[in-house]
């Protein structure tokens, strides 16, 4: 603070704590539905304040689902979201070290063609191949498949540019010492570069989790079968559209149920979500 | 750039390129040059007969009013999207880094709506704005204003605005407030001595020592706008009303899956492509440049 300046600084606290309600409302508003009977929701004015059937409504979404909208239990669900989210972060993080430690520790014949075809990758989202990236997928036979909701997810410019920037700052003299001592490139990447690689990795995977567990188009396009919903896709099953009966109270559970595993992500490690946020813009 | 020393090769470098090459050949280059190929090819109503057509397929889209429309949807609401997104989380920002006490909770309270899925932003804030339960479309009726975004077309666009917000806010906040704190304090001190209140220091000083960070945000939020929101769209609206929100990727789906027009689809794709070739050059000339300063 560099002057004293009491108005204005109430002004911005009043500023920044108005923002903070307006973006907390709709969940709380959620968080309220989620504790009411289906009856109370179609009752005009919608409750405010928070009802009795908290425990009910989810133990009902977690296991059997929303009555009328043919979709798997939510518990289901947020398995198949689980499951990808890890594999997506831990396959793109691991796939992404490997061919990052490659092409910075060796001089090998078609190095820069690779690193291309890799930063072409950057310019290709799922959104503008649709198609023909269905037909590959339906072709090799992983419609419904874990595998299909995630290995096309694993290739990653932007992890492999971030482990090669890294890379390069480790001291060539660590290198050179590892060679004298006689290790060879697997022990040295293994013994040296992943232990120093260490906070990139779990910046990385807070950043990638949420990017897993958020995906929409992709598994909307591969899963068919109820039970290969992941949460996210599965909600949007929950509401038919027009004016057809939507049990709101469950909706709003399911949909508290599938933000909240990325949100606990972003509070609990705040610090590896800011700087993988950061680093993986560079 | 390169290490000065490096390990002898032999077969152990490919190995290890090996998967990440194989996933982006398989699921990136192959079905992009699929699209390509495919956008240059008829097909008929039964997939038996294909017909090589050159740009046919290119030149019916531009003559296609409905595809015109979709572009002009998708321009309306990136440049929303990216204006307000802007706009507010450099005031957010700046505030934050104004204030001294609380400024860390304030961030933790602003960046969590960064982790929920597009979608689910768009089914809690199309919950808001129902028009038979809505909360906020209750209010809106108290104060004799109609919500109603399953006819009215801006108010559709609205809602996906308001739904792609949440998620871009807390992003552009963290950056700002990133940037807002790497100004020296020297500068701001000098700049008080001299008289300056912290809007006009705002404005002369931080303002245009944020602006690489601003431009580097506008590129970011023009991609999302443009491909991260399909998930807002189809959960939100579906396109609609009257394909009032019918944004260019959700086109693409929607000719691709449920028109089944493998050419058009293919052409759409190919144009997408564009778009984003061309906006990761621009981010990565800008990036060059910053690397030099």
């Amino acid at each position: 603070m560099i002057e004293h300046r009491p108005g204005f600084t109430l002004f911005c606290h009043v500023l920044l704590i108005a923002s903070i309600v307006a973006m907390a409302f709709p969940l709380y508003i959620a968080f309220v539905a989620s504790t009411h009977t289906a009856e109370r929701m179609v009752e005009i004015p919608i409750p405010l304040l928070p009802g009795g059937e908290l425990l009910d409504n989810y133990t009902t979404v977690l296991k059997h689902g929303v009555a009328g909208a043919s979709t798997a239990p939510v518990g289901r669900m947020m398995f198949n979201s689980l499951v990808m989210a890890l594999s997506i972060a831990i396959g793109k993080i691991a796939i992404s070290i490997l061919s990052a430690f490659a092409i910075v520790y060796f001089r090998f014949p078609l190095k820069t063609f690779f690193f291309w075809m890799i930063f072409i990758t950057l310019m290709l989202p799922v959104e503008v191949r649709i198609l023909p990236t269905y037909k590959v997928v339906a072709d090799l036979g992983l419609l419904d498949t874990y595998g299909g909701l995630t290995i096309p997810l694993i290739a990653s410019a932007t992890a492999t540019f971030l482990f090669r920037q890294f890379f390069l700052t480790i001291p060539d003299e660590l290198m050179e010492a590892a060679r004298i001592d006689g290790a060879s490139a697997l022990r040295f990447f293994w013994d040296v570069v992943l232990p120093l690689s260490k906070t990139n990795i779990a910046a990385l995977f807070v950043i990638l989790f949420i990017y897993g567990w958020n995906q929409y188009l992709w598994p909307l396009l591969v899963t068919t079968q109820e039970d290969m919903y992941t949460v996210v896709i599965g909600i949007k099953r929950m509401i038919p559209g027009g004016d057809a009966s939507v049990d709101w109270n469950l909706v709003m559970a399911t949909a508290m149920l599938a933000l909240a595993p990325p949100a606990l992500v972003v509070l609990l490690m705040q610090r590896w979500f800011v700087k993988g946020l950061v680093d993986t813009e560079k | 750039m390169e290490k000065r020393t490096q390990f002898p090769v032999g077969w152990l470098p490919y190995a290890l390129v090996a998967p990440q090459l194989a996933i982006t050949i398989v699921f990136f280059i192959w079905p992009a040059a699929q699209a390509l190929w495919q956008s240059l090819l008829v097909q008929d109503a039964f997939g038996i007969n294909t017909e090589f057509v050159w740009f046919e397929n290119f030149q019916a889209l531009f003559a296609d009013e409905l595809y015109l429309e979709s572009f002009r949807v998708t321009a309306l609401f990136s440049v929303l999207v990216a204006t307000f997104a802007l706009s507010i989380a450099l005031v957010l920002a700046a505030c934050c880094d104004h204030v001294l006490r609380g400024a860390r909770a304030y961030q933790t309270l602003i960046i969590w709506p960064y982790a929920v899925a597009p979608a689910i932003a768009a089914v809690l804030w199309t919950f808001m704005f129902n028009p038979t339960i809505g909360i906020l479309a209750y209010g809106l009726k108290g104060i004799g204003y109609d919500w109603n975004h399953l006819l009215n077309s801006g108010q559709a666009m609205t809602l996906v605005v308001i739904s792609a917000l949440f998620k871009q806010i807390p992003y552009n906040f963290l950056f700002f407030l990133a940037g807002l704190q790497s100004i020296p304090k020297s500068l701001i001190e000098a700049a008080a001595i001299d008289g300056a209140g912290p809007v006009k220091r705002f404005l002369t000083i931080a303002f245009p020592l944020l602006s690489p960070t601003s431009f580097f945000l506008l590129v970011v939020n023009l991609v999302y706008a443009f491909f991260d929101t399909f998930g807002i769209i189809d959960a939100a609206t579906q396109g609609g009303p009257s394909r009032a929100t019918t944004t260019l990727v959700y086109k693409v789906f929607r000719d691709g899956f449920v028109g089944l027009d493998l050419g058009g689809s293919a052409a759409q794709s190919v144009i997408l492509m564009a778009i984003v070739i061309s906006l990761t050059v621009v981010q990565f000339r800008y990036i060059e440049r910053k690397v030099q300063y």
